[in-house]
């Protein structure tokens, strides 16, 4: 198979990876101050991600740097397109980062609600922004045919790319609610969960099916058969989770709601082939993966460090994921 | 482990969130230089995730909250590769670094630089001067932490005094054998550069006319205008003495590099801060020549038995903390200044390199931003740093807990 073929399906799954694992730490962190006033209680929250939330972040970053790699151009436009959105994500990002190591170090209440309130910032915000770049890459930018971008920060913003945002930030806070239905031992926490997860979950269809209307009219998402089955299969599968969760199946809704995550973003790279940056003022000039693309040698070389290294790494992360099987219980407030 | 340990996380914290900007800003801020670039720099940025980053984060997790989940060996085993993580992210990154002073293994080809040698690359005799020298530093940076804080905790903890005596005993090694490194390495790198890069040597020495043999100028008033120095005070032979091993041997002026360089490259101004890597370098040497007179004291009287003998010294030492810290960052202005005007030696411009849709309105909002936002942090785990190290007593009974 084409080497650029290979590359565009490792960026797939390294953004699916990130979507599925930051998804329910975004959903975590945001939801952190609704579920619960008590600091004992939130404590046991932050802890379902605590252990596991960076090796999840690095996801995303590896997907920047494969981008570099692998599709400099793609890198290069991306990055400086989404210039102010990417400096707002990476302030929510570094707050956040902090927040989790910092909020443990005082227990004085004004401290603690301060970086609480920076974790479910720095979860929001994100979560927000990458919905909002998705919907903009689907519907196409104005690139010029120098591969450079020709608006500004407020010209990335439009119903459609505010309804992605939406709909991602809800869509991340369901997953979330339905990773801690997975990972807390206490019945009553679960239950504040599910009662956040139908909220949101109802929100998320709404959002939903406005961005699946959106798709239809503004982007070519639907020429392709692949993305629009998965696309539709993805609204079935959420609604399937929603369902589950209110009925109180907490592992099934869990899983539905990750297999959402998943044929949403294998949607989306299907939809956009061999394109990996739409350019709104005229097709040829949208970044592909044969004009934006590294030499064969480069890709060659990191073909195979990727599949040597990827495998590895999948192992150890599920073997955290083991080490920290057991729920989280009130013996487990303590950070360290 | 405990004590340190805590340090140790307030502080990853914080170098991990500026990890992250790292591996975006070059998309944003650079993508000329990421189009020109990316077939060779992304390799190293993207290895650095996949090997380093998972590594260093995942086992991260597991150490902190697996004390009774891991077999104690098994559990110290995961800090042990967070370190290795740790420096096998600094090694890739100063891969990447090091194309950009020393560029190998490559063509020009299609308007960009084009990896044609991937091994090169990896083996680019910069990354072994640029690689140890950071690897050293980081652990004289580390040792001269502990010291400042044994000493802090001796003076003013009585009841952790004995078991902050024998860590003083084993940081004062740890840190004599890393500022050791740290000269060794910025000395054979410095005389690696006399051939790899002459320009960033001979600015560093403000030498503007050829010398031989050349002198060691302790200070001089550098004229940027003029290309000359007004005033200075030389030590003769001990320029060549530390680049040749003997007391003659020709350096090359910036004046002379400056017409070579515009011969090669057509006419342009190849002269970079002169002023400013003079000085610091000096700032560099002096910092360094400071921590080891510190060392060598603290490592008497640990060693000695003796840690009270010189309260004042004691008193002293956490305010040298800085020290370090402006050593790595002066050192990281030489190395990033000094190969002004270029981007990548040789190839590609630092004007050439930046992303051409930006105004500067959304460059100074972001530098701005960053600023705040890490001064701000920074106060934060400070604050809280400094708490912990007043209110944590540790017992010698529990000397391992340290």
């Amino acid at each position: 198979m084409d080497l650029q073929i290979i590359w565009f399906i490792l960026i797939t799954v390294l953004f699916t990876g990130f979507f599925f694992l930051e998804g329910f730490d975004y959903g975590v962190g945001t939801l952190l101050p609704f579920l619960t006033p008590h600091d004992k209680e939130r404590s046991q929250i932050i802890r379902t991600i605590a252990p596991v939330w960076d090796g999840n972040e690095v996801w995303m970053i590896t997907a920047g740097g494969a981008l570099f790699a692998a599709f400099p151009h793609v890198y290069a436009t991306m990055f400086s397109t989404f210039y102010l959105a990417l400096f707002l994500m990476l302030v929510a990002l570094i707050l956040r980062g902090v927040a989790f190591e910092l909020r443990s170090r005082d227990e004085s209440p004004c401290w603690r609600h301060f970086w609480e309130g920076a974790i479910c910032f720095g979860s929001a915000v994100p979560a927000i922004l990458w919905g909002i770049a998705v919907t903009d890459l689907l519907r196409g930018l104005p690139i010029n045919e120098h591969m450079i971008y020709q608006g500004g920060f407020l010209d990335l913003l439009s119903p459609y790319s505010i309804f992605g945002g939406l709909t991602f930030l809800f869509v991340f806070a369901f997953h979330g609610a339905a990773f801690l239905t997975q990972r807390l031992q206490s019945y009553g926490l679960m239950l504040q969960a599910r009662k956040a997860a139908i909220r949101c979950g109802a929100m998320a269809i709404i959002c939903y099916l406005v961005c699946l209307i959106l798709t239809m009219i503004q982007t070519d998402l639907f020429h392709s058969p692949l993305a629009a089955v998965l696309l539709l299969g993805a609204g079935v599968l959420f609604i399937l989770a929603y369902l589950r969760l209110f009925q109180l199946h907490f592992r099934q809704s869990f899983v539905l709601s990750s297999l959402t995550i998943v044929c949403t973003t294998v949607a989306f790279f299907s939809g956009l082939f061999p394109r990996l940056m739409v350019s709104s003022l005229n097709p040829a000039w949208s970044l592909t993966i044969t004009n934006a693309s590294s030499t064969p040698y480069t890709l060659s070389i990191m073909t195979v460090a990727a599949l040597c290294l990827v495998p590895v790494v999948l192992i150890y992360q599920i073997w955290t994921y083991w080490i920290f099987r057991k729920r989280v219980g009130s013996e487990d407030t303590e950070y360290h | 482990m405990k004590f340190f340990g805590t340090l140790f996380l307030i502080n990853f914290a914080m170098g991990v969130v500026t990890g992250i900007v790292q591996e975006f800003h070059f998309g944003m801020n650079w993508s000329e230089y990421s189009r020109f670039m990316g077939d060779i720099f992304g390799a190293p940025l993207a290895l650095e995730a996949l090997t380093a980053f998972f590594l260093e984060s995942t086992f991260l997790g597991i150490w902190v909250f697996g004390w009774d989940k891991l077999s104690p060996k098994l559990h110290c085993a995961c800090i042990w590769i967070v370190a290795i993580g740790s420096n096998l992210s600094a090694f890739w990154i100063l891969v990447a670094n090091s194309f950009m002073q020393h560029p190998v293994g490559f063509v020009i080809n299609n308007g960009r630089a084009e990896m044609t040698d991937f091994p090169a690359l990896v083996t680019n005799p910069y990354v072994i001067g640029e690689f140890s020298h950071t690897l050293f530093s980081g652990i004289a940076t580390a040792g001269f932490l502990v010291l400042a804080v044994c000493a802090w905790k001796i003076l003013h903890d009585e009841a952790s005094r004995h078991a902050f005596t024998q860590v003083l005993k084993a940081g004062t090694l740890f840190t004599f054998i890393g500022i050791i490194g740290v000269m060794g390495s910025g000395h054979l790198h410095a005389q690696y550069l006399a051939q790899a890069n002459p320009m960033k040597l001979s600015s560093m020495e403000a030498l503007w006319e050829n010398a031989d043999p050349a002198p060691f100028a302790v200070f001089a008033n550098i004229d940027q205008e003029k290309h000359q120095n007004t005033s200075e005070f030389l030590i003769p032979n001990a320029f060549s003495f530390m680049l040749y091993n003997k007391p003659t041997g020709e350096v090359k002026g910036i004046n002379t590099l400056q017409q070579e360089e515009s011969k090669m490259y057509g006419p342009g101004e190849y002269r970079p801060d002169v002023t400013g890597l003079f000085w610091s370098f000096r700032i560099m040497l002096a910092a360094g020549g400071l921590m080891m007179l510190a060392v060598l004291i603290a490592g008497f009287l640990a060693w000695t038995d003796r840690p009270l003998a010189i309260p004042s010294f004691l008193h002293v030492l956490p305010w040298l903390l800085p020290l370090p810290f402006i050593a790595n960052s002066v050192g990281w202005f030489i190395a990033e200044a000094g190969r002004q005007p270029w981007i990548v030696v040789g190839l590609q411009r630092t004007a050439d390199a930046v992303s051409p849709n930006l105004t500067s309105t959304d460059v100074w909002l972001t530098m701005i931003g960053f600023t705040v936002i890490y001064l701000l942090l920074a106060i934060a785990a400070l604050y809280i740093a400094v708490r912990f190290i007043r209110h944590t007593s540790v017992r010698s009974e529990e000397g391992s807990d340290i």
